[in-house]
């Protein structure tokens, strides 16, 4: 809703005399605002229709519900044998304990990339470079072979413990490309005076570093929350579901009956992500333009 | 240490080339231990969960691995299939080419376009590339794959919106001739984040050249074929790179919109989500190995092409 406003704020003609020509201007104002209003409207639709009453949904084209009914979030929360709740707390846990480990693998790899002089430093950087260009799919099969020979099936270990070993090798290079940018002269003085490198990465890089690090958290977070491929592998036991498998098991369960219970825990998944977009888009949108990611 | 080296090394002579060999190796250690320890975590991970499972994976592409039984060695005999018996590869490999071939360019276009018309210093710039932006964020989740599975469903919103200008549209996700392109549809849909970078590039080239141009009377359309294409072909060529592998490693919409099948008649049946059902569906895990090191060769092909025939179009100031 906030966006719809802002859109029809950003329609009034600017009032100071652009060096464009005005007609100009305002042709292009009118082709973005309906390219916009397109981009939006299957969402905007989508969240209406979780609030329209059932037998509306499919009679309107329209985003304006004629009346405000939550009736279908409560019957989406409670629609399979285990509640939503359950899946939205899977997918927390799931969630924030990759960022932890991404944030510390990674900015471990990265400090030593960016800053420690050892033998071998620039193949092994080579190397993590071509990692990233790896389909995990090659990986796919023995990691299985392996998670569950460890037994980790039907728990979050498949899915978090590779955080803490660096997996998601685009942090890495990430971070260093930000570390790099730290002038050299603070960790060097702190090297004069004694500085372990543990201390130069603790006290002097991490609080420079924020801003990379929230990124990456932010990124972390939500590529875990929207990831279907991983769970969809190692997590069989509707106990351990997370978010996306919920709402898959549920597509498959209700087949069109309840699309409005569909829709409303539809919408509930996006959320966080929504959330982030409205409170670190400047983040997200420099982390893409400077490193090029691929959301 | 020093005392353990001493008392192995009784005589004189071997003492001194001891102590000289534990110098060099205090020095060999405390030059590279800080850089190793702090590289620790990736290296198990590096040797663990990616070289190691890789070979191996390698190497069960030639065997008949089942998950019950120990695995046998087939030799080539599962490339043999995939290249000359297998009509589901043929399938998959068709589907996903198509949906490569017709994804990545439009969403570039598109992504290039917009990236352009909101480069002219228009007022608002934030809020459009924040709403342009906002369908890569939220596009890879269940969530919207579902919308889109009602979007284009036989009574869905796109067909509702055609009857009122009187068209009666097909159901296109059940039909093996449109599917395809519905999913092609939620891909350039998200065609945020290209656009983004595209932006950043945008805003890299020069506004002198511009200024330059225009007084020598070079018309907007010249402008764009002799100034911004070129200078923009080093983002145009990252951006086709990524969003072409991102596209061959497509899974999510096609396994929801699709129930998991591929359906209708393999039309959505990308090469992921045969992969999927070979490995984790029939469990045939040598032969799905073997599929996924056909598509590393695949992307490593692509890549390589891309990177070869750059030279000849992409334009590197130095």
């Amino acid at each position: 809703m906030t966006e719809m406003t802002a859109t029809v704020t950003a329609a009034r003609p600017p009032s100071d005399v652009n060096k464009r020509s005005l007609p100009g201007s305002i042709v292009v104002h009118i082709l973005l605002i309906g390219a916009s209003l397109l981009m939006l409207y299957p969402l905007l639709w989508m969240v209406s229709a979780s609030v329209r009453p059932e037998n509306e949904i499919f009679s309107s084209t329209s985003l304006i519900p004629s009346s405000i009914d939550f009736a279908s979030y409560v019957r989406g929360w409670t629609g399979l044998d285990i509640s939503f709740g359950r899946f939205f707390w899977n997918s927390l846990v799931i969630a924030l304990l990759t960022v932890i480990g991404n944030v510390i693998a990674c900015s471990l790899a990265a400090f030593a990339f960016a800053r420690l002089r050892f033998a071998g430093r620039s193949f092994w950087f080579a190397i993590m470079l071509g990692t990233l260009m790896i389909p995990y799919h090659v990986t796919l099969i023995p990691q299985y072979v392996l998670f569950l020979d460890l037994g980790w099936v039907n728990t979050i270990l498949p899915l978090v413990v590779p955080k803490f070993l660096a997996s998601d090798a685009f942090f890495i290079f990430l971070m260093v490309q930000f570390f790099r940018g730290i002038p050299r002269e603070l960790d060097e003085a702190a090297m004069m005076d004694g500085c372990s490198a543990w201390r130069i990465y603790w006290k002097i890089m991490l609080p420079l570093s924020l801003p990379v690090l929230a990124t990456a958290a932010i990124f972390s977070f939500i590529w875990t929350w929207d990831d279907f491929f991983g769970p969809l592998i190692y997590l069989n036991d509707m106990n351990t579901y997370t978010i996306q498998l919920g709402l898959r098991t549920f597509v498959d369960s209700t087949s069109a009956s309840d699309w409005g219970g569909l829709f409303a825990m539809s919408t509930l998944t996006l959320v966080p992500v929504f959330f982030f977009f409205l409170f670190f888009q400047r983040l997200l949108i420099e982390g893409i333009a400077t490193t090029g990611m691929k959301r | 240490m020093s005392d353990v080296m001493r008392t192995t090394a009784p005589d004189g002579i071997k003492s001194e080339y001891g102590a000289a060999a534990q110098g060099r190796f205090r020095r060999l250690w405390t030059a590279n231990a800080p850089g190793y320890l702090f590289l620790l975590p990736w290296l198990v991970g590096f040797f663990g969960l990616t070289l190691g499972p890789a070979l191996i994976s390698l190497y069960l592409s030639f065997t008949d691995f089942d998950m019950l039984r120990s695995p046998g060695w087939v030799g080539t005999a599962n490339y043999v299939r995939i290249a000359t018996a297998d009509p589901k590869f043929a399938a998959a490999m068709k589907v996903t080419l198509t949906y490569v071939i017709f994804s990545v360019p439009f969403k570039l276009t598109f992504a290039l376009l917009v990236a352009m018309a909101l480069n002219r210093g228009i007022r608002g710039l934030p809020v459009y590339r924040a709403i342009f932006y906002l369908p890569s964020l939220l596009g890879g989740s269940v969530a919207i794959a579902v919308l889109w599975r009602q979007l284009f469903a036989g009574d869905g919103l796109v067909n509702a919106a055609l009857a009122q200008i009187g068209i009666q549209g097909p159901s296109w996700i059940s039909h093996p001739s449109y599917s395809i392109y519905t999913l092609v549809a939620l891909s350039v849909w998200q065609f945020g984040s290209p656009m983004i970078i595209f932006l950043a590039g945008l805003r890299q080239i020069p506004q002198d050249m511009y200024e330059a141009a225009s007084l020598d009377g070079a018309s907007k359309f010249r402008q764009f074929y002799k100034i911004t294409l070129p200078l923009l072909t080093p983002v145009i060529f990252f951006n086709a790179v990524v969003q072409t592998i991102d596209a061959f490693k497509a899974f999510t919409p096609a396994f929801i919109i699709s129930g998991g099948t591929g359906g209708p008649i393999n039309s959505t049946l990308f090469y992921t989500l045969y992969l999927y059902q070979e490995a984790f569906g029939n469990f045939r895990m040598g032969y799905a190995s073997a599929l996924a090191w056909i598509l590393v060769v695949i992307i490593a092909i692509f890549t390589a092409f891309s990177f070869l025939s750059s030279r000849y179009w992409v334009h590197y100031d130095d």
